[in-house]
């Protein structure tokens, strides 16, 4: 009899899971520490309220818009929410490989009741994209070079002054950030960047500043090279995000500070992919709803130092998790870091990537 | 009656000719070893040649444009780019419909993104007129439906364009959806009528019917507007006969309303909207890509360009690929030689000592071999760096300064170090399993018969070995060329192969074309280097056990 009734009660709860619809979700990122506050601030938060859902990660945002192509063509898709930069996201846009998204019925408006779409406001570069984050490609440098005699570089144009500052530097491996560089440092103003780097002799001129320190560069392909060429000696200076960044210094003790002059913003955040079955949409739509709110945006910054996309964020910002120290003055966007910066000017780059990287990897071949 | 006998065929026992029974009995036979070998087959089949084909068709393909563009293809076709100037009205009125349709699909960016490849650029323009474009449309919709309202209903669209059997069976499958939904079909005569408008809703009811809906009750795009007032100025009456009765006042209301008012600029419009459709650039770049199949892709992999006047080398700053091209040659050439250098002892020694020995070796061989590539790519990073094992070591021994640190990585010596390493065992085994076939006895034969130990090695062992060699040489080889992580970690700018850019373009840049006419050579070259080897050294001679 207890055995029948014990029966009865799990066939009861079978039933019960099945009739509330337990669902797999595939959430896309990039892996890492990202994708871990990404974890600690919205899908944690949200499966503790919806036991039904059960999210799976996939660690592959950055061969992101390849494989969606690829899911298309095979009319299989597999995932369900995708975290992709915003150059990324205005391709799959315009593919039609993502969801044009309604801000304002979408996503949570601010708690004093602003509307999504004016409280991300100007980081709404896609149609298709919901920023999570403002991160910025900036440079480190090491603080206890010998040869520099005290000396600590001061602007992005030091990292061109091989005499004053002497040793390997370490950049990304593409015309990206690089030729945005290279024209401010050889005397362009900073809203003349692209119409110059729009003409052959502004290539050319880019070409002929990174040439000053070519035999001096060490190219990194991925994030993570530039702190651990920076940990090992290998470079004294170099480009990366700023979070990777902050993680080498702040985390790991590493004689490295932080170089803010000229960074270059950069943003991140969801697409959802077309194609989705009713079901799984809801679920996504319902997720995003909670998870891209001011609160949930504003915790995502205790655990990496990027800075919240709306701005009703920015005062929630708190303290880092497991160390206790203010973020804010990390953020790239805090006031007395962001005091010269570039804005990545996307549509040019959709346009001129392809044309500039050949030309940059001939460069490099030469 | 003899003669008969003779002329009748034997038969075999149950009266059937014997030899059709016997080519049946064959037949079985030989499709039933088919079926044994078939799960083989068609794994080969849809993993491996599939696959391969389909990268060799990308290589060509560019239906994109032909397919996006139809009728704007059609009229630039009299245009000659010699004339240094935009094409004339017409193409941009064609422009005007393709344009729409293709926004309403979402295939104008993917269009741009295919031309930006060519002519940098053209992306923008794309993405910003397929809005343009759209505003133009919704401004003839407003009129049309100034002069009767119904032009804004799917309804009255579908009853023009569908045939009158799909009307019956489209309204009775949206009644209650059940069955399987009828598929377009068009009324005959009007795509001579009004063409422009009939192909317009062709690409609108295909839509429609991918999404699951009725053309009839879907909204209507607002390009048909511009199309059929397009259609209506160049034919003024369109053969009744094409057109459905109830509707045909409505049509001729239009074409009345149509003529009284002046011609609408076309090309004024796209102008305005971005001046980059005056450029001759665009036109041309449209013009020489509106074939269904190109070379474009493989004049690109090879560092050439379509210009004015024929085929061009691309300009020195921009010819990359033959130059990566020839680098994985010679640098897997170079790893080929290396790994031969340093692994014909060790196989020879693992062939030759005793066997409690040589057991120990074979596992120094095979332990690294079944050890994680990127590991082994990253114990070398450690180790070859400025500040890292060797270079401290060097300068512990004072071998080196400390500013005289070597650079041993992030440059081609790190490459050829690294895949020297990872690749050996590919060249040992073969050697191995070929030297232990080799009797000893013949040497001691050679030394016997007064032969210097240098005479009995080059003359009698070497030339046995020779089959190993090649199969291992092939074998390196041929994975030496295609590599492309250890490269990319430990190559820096000097030390990656073609692999690389092949990757690259797959992943990054999207330009999946390219990548496949950059594959295809690969794929061509390793064919061709295997034809070459066949005729001088003969495949028969390679042996890997």
């Amino acid at each position: 009899m207890k055995v029948l009734s014990a029966f009865a009660a799990t066939t009861a709860l079978t039933l019960a899971a099945g009739t509330a619809s337990a669902i797999d979700l595939t959430f896309v990122s990039w892996g890492g520490a990202y994708q871990n506050s990404q974890l600690k601030a919205y899908v944690e938060p949200y499966v503790a309220e919806h036991p039904d859902v059960n999210v799976v990660w996939d660690e592959s945002s950055d061969a992101a818009v390849a494989k969606l192509r690829a899911m298309n063509e095979a009319g299989n898709l597999t995932w369900d929410l995708v975290d992709v930069t915003v150059a990324d996201a205005m391709r799959l846009c315009d593919e039609g490989l993502a969801m044009e998204i309604d801000y304002d019925t979408m996503l949570a408006p601010a708690p004093d009741g602003t509307p999504a779409s004016e409280d991300f406001g100007d980081f709404l570069l896609s149609d298709c994209f919901i920023p999570q984050i403002v991160y910025s490609i900036t440079f480190g440098y090491r603080n206890d070079v010998a040869e520099w005699n005290g000396a600590t570089p001061s602007s992005v144009c030091d990292v061109f002054d091989t005499t004053k500052f002497p040793g390997k530097r370490s950049m990304y491996k593409g015309p990206l950030y690089n030729m945005e560089w290279a024209l401010l440092c050889d005397g362009v103003a900073k809203e003349d960047i692209y119409n110059v780097l729009g003409t052959d002799e502004g290539v050319e001129r880019a070409f002929k500043k990174l040439d000053t320190i070519k035999d001096q560069v060490v190219w990194w392909t991925a994030g993570a090279e530039t702190p651990q060429l920076l940990a090992d000696g290998e470079v004294v200076i170099g480009s990366t995000y700023n979070g990777r960044l902050f993680s080498v210094i702040a985390e790991q003790n590493q004689p490295v500070s932080m170089l803010w002059d000229a960074q270059i913003y950069d943003l991140d955040g969801w697409i959802v992919p077309t194609g989705l079955p009713e079901d799984r949409l809801a679920a996504v739509k319902d997720f995003l709803y909670f998870g891209t709110d001011t609160q949930r945006l504003a915790d995502q910054a205790k655990f990496i130092s990027y800075g919240p996309a709306r701005k009703s964020s920015a005062p929630l910002v708190g303290k880092h998790a497991e160390l206790g120290i203010e973020m804010a003055p990390h953020m790239p966007t805090d006031p007395a870091n962001a005091t010269n910066i570039i804005m990545m000017d996307f549509p040019w780059w959709a346009d001129h990537r392809d044309d500039l990287d050949a030309k940059f990897q001939a460069w490099l071949a030469q | 009656m003899s003669d008969t006998t003779q002329a009748s065929p034997m038969k075999a026992a149950d009266g059937t000719p014997l030899k059709k029974s016997l080519t049946r009995a064959l037949r079985r036979q030989k499709l039933r070893a088919l079926a044994l070998i078939a799960p083989l087959l068609i794994f080969v089949l849809v993993t491996f040649i599939t696959p391969i084909a389909d990268m060799l068709f990308r290589s060509v393909e560019n239906q994109i444009v032909h397919d996006t563009l139809p009728n704007t293809v059609r009229a630039l076709r009299d245009w000659d780019p010699a004339s240094g100037e935009a094409p004339a009205e017409p193409v941009f009125r064609a422009l005007s419909v393709d344009l729409q349709v293709a926004t309403e699909l979402k295939q104008h960016t993917r269009l741009g993104t295919r031309l930006n490849y060519e002519n940098p650029g053209v992306s923008s323009l794309f993405r910003s007129s397929g809005r343009g474009a759209d505003k133009i449309g919704k401004d003839f919709q407003d009129r049309l439906a100034g002069i009767d309202p119904a032009w804004k209903e799917g309804e009255t669209w579908a009853a023009i364009f569908g045939s009158d059997e799909w009307l019956a069976a489209d309204a009775a499958w949206a009644a209650d959806k059940s069955g399987s939904q009828p598929a377009f079909r068009m009324r005959e005569g009007i795509d001579e009528a009004l063409p422009l408008a009939a192909h317009a809703f062709l690409m609108f009811a295909k839509d429609a019917e991918g999404a699951g809906k009725s053309p009839a009750t879907t909204k209507p795009w607002p390009v048909f507007s511009d199309a059929l007032a397009q259609d209506l100025e160049s034919n003024p009456n369109p053969d009744p006969a094409a057109l459905p009765a109830a509707e045909a006042p409505l049509i001729a209301a239009a074409s009345a309303a149509v003529a009284g008012v002046e011609p609408f600029s076309y090309r004024d419009a796209f102008l305005a909207m971005n001046k980059g459709w005056g450029e001759v650039g665009t036109w041309e770049t449209i013009q020489a890509y509106s074939s269904p199949y190109t070379a474009g892709y493989f004049l690109n992999a090879v560092d050439l360009e379509r210009s004015p006047d024929g085929i061009a080398v691309r300009p020195p700053e921009e010819r990359i690929y033959i130059k990566l091209f020839a680098r994985t040659m010679w640098m897997s050439l170079l790893i080929t030689v290396s790994c031969l250098v340093l692994g014909y002892p060790v196989a020879w020694l693992l062939a030759n000592l005793r066997a409690s020995t040589s057991n120990l070796l074979m596992i120094l061989v095979l332990l690294p071999f079944w050890t994680s590539l990127l590991v082994r790519t990253s114990a070398w990073k450690v180790l070859l760096q400025q500040q890292g094992v060797i270079n401290d070591i060097l300068v512990w021994l004072r071998l080196v300064d400390d500013a005289g640190r070597l650079v041993m990585i992030n440059n081609q010596t790190g490459t050829m170090i690294a895949m020297t390493h990872i690749l050996l065992p590919f060249m040992i085994l073969p050697l191995y399993s070929v030297m232990k076939t080799v009797p000893p006895t013949y040497l001691r034969a050679a030394k016997s018969l007064g032969a210097t130990p240098w005479t009995a090695f080059w003359r009698v062992y070497f030339p046995q070995s020779i089959p190993g060699i090649g199969a291992g040489s092939i074998l390196v080889f041929i994975l030496a060329i295609g590599y492309y992580i250890t490269p990319e970690l430990v190559g820096g700018t000097e030390g990656v192969f073609i692999s690389n850019r092949i990757a690259f373009h797959i992943s990054s840049s999207l330009n999946w074309g390219l990548a496949a006419a950059l594959g295809a050579i690969l794929l061509g070259v390793v064919l061709l280097l295997y034809y070459t080897y066949d005729k001088i050294v003969g495949i028969d001679n390679v042996k890997l056990g």
